[in-house]
């Protein structure tokens, strides 16, 4: 696993600057939004992520809750950590195409609150998950991500039940678009989800040493005669 | 384009700035899984 790690490293970033070249270079421009609508090649991949990411801590929550299994925890931590990230390029990117597109910043339409509100509940998580200290801690995160997902699909389906000012869906929404186009939007998505699969790799790595050093530090602490710990005490915290 | 580049450079400062949080910890949690040796090595 640790030789894999370097390959798919150097893959990614082979991939993500091929992905670049497609997003700038190679997808036609489109003829009534101009260059601007290339921004759609860095935000839809990375709505699509922060989605599975979602998802994927979801399930992880789900094992954690019906089995405690320490590495679903993990999983969902780290999953949802990542999927912060991306749902935060989400909010960024947005607004910038919004701005010269729409000719305003923000407006409250259903699909960028209900985005805003998804980002909220896993920042929520993530600061629960970072100043808890209980022991219960893991056991709420995980109540609070299965029901932070019933918000991922309404995220999802805003646009094809409501009208909405944001628009509609390019794949399997009625909308026709460029095979060049659709090229480099999957190219993007796939090598920002491998970026992202990278991300989540490292940072389970940490969070697995990060619990292990607590772990013997506790244990030290318990092993040690009172009044000679050591100064390092435990913290419990994430990474 | 203004509006095109600054949206791939905040995507970008984004994943980098997380990178770099992601570097900082485990600088932190190397430093002190050294300091624990250090203490056991002392005692020992």
């Amino acid at each position: 696993m640790k030789r894999a790690f370097p390959i798919l490293a150097v893959l990614t970033g082979v991939l993500l600057g091929y992905a670049l070249h497609q997003a700038l270079v190679s997808a036609p421009t489109e003829q009534t939004m101009g260059d601007v609508q290339r921004i759609f090649y860095y935000h839809v991949p990375s709505a699509w992520t922060a989605f599975i990411l979602f998802f994927v801590n979801f399930f992880a929550s789900i094992m954690y809750l019906i089995w405690r299994a320490n590495k679903a925890d993990i999983v969902a931590l780290v999953t949802a950590e990542v999927g912060v990230v991306f749902c935060t390029v989400v909010l960024v990117t947005g607004p910038i195409w919004a701005r010269p597109v729409w000719g305003i910043w923000w407006t409250w339409d259903l699909r960028l609150t209900l985005t805003l509100v998804l980002w909220l509940i896993y920042v929520s998580y993530l600061v629960l998950r970072r100043f808890s200290s209980s022991g219960q801690t893991p056991l709420l995160a995980a109540v609070l991500a299965v029901f932070g997902a019933l918000d991922v699909p309404l995220v999802y389906f805003s646009i094809w039940f409501f009208r909405t000012q944001h628009p509609q869906p390019v794949i399997g929404g009625g909308g026709s678009l460029d095979p060049r186009m659709l090229h480099a939007l999957l190219i993007n998505w796939l090598a920002f989800s491998c970026f992202a699969a990278l991300v989540c790799w490292s940072r389970y790595r940490l969070e697995v040493l990060r619990r292990e050093v607590d772990e013997t530090l506790a244990l030290e602490a318990l092993l040690e005669p009172r009044g000679s710990q050591t100064r390092i005490s435990p913290t419990g915290r994430a990474g | 384009m203004t509006y095109l580049y600054a949206a791939y450079i905040a995507t970008w400062v984004i994943h980098i700035a997380y990178l770099g949080s992601l570097l900082r910890r485990y600088t932190r949690l190397r430093n002190e899984i050294a300091e624990f040796k250090g203490q056991i090595e002392e005692k020992s």
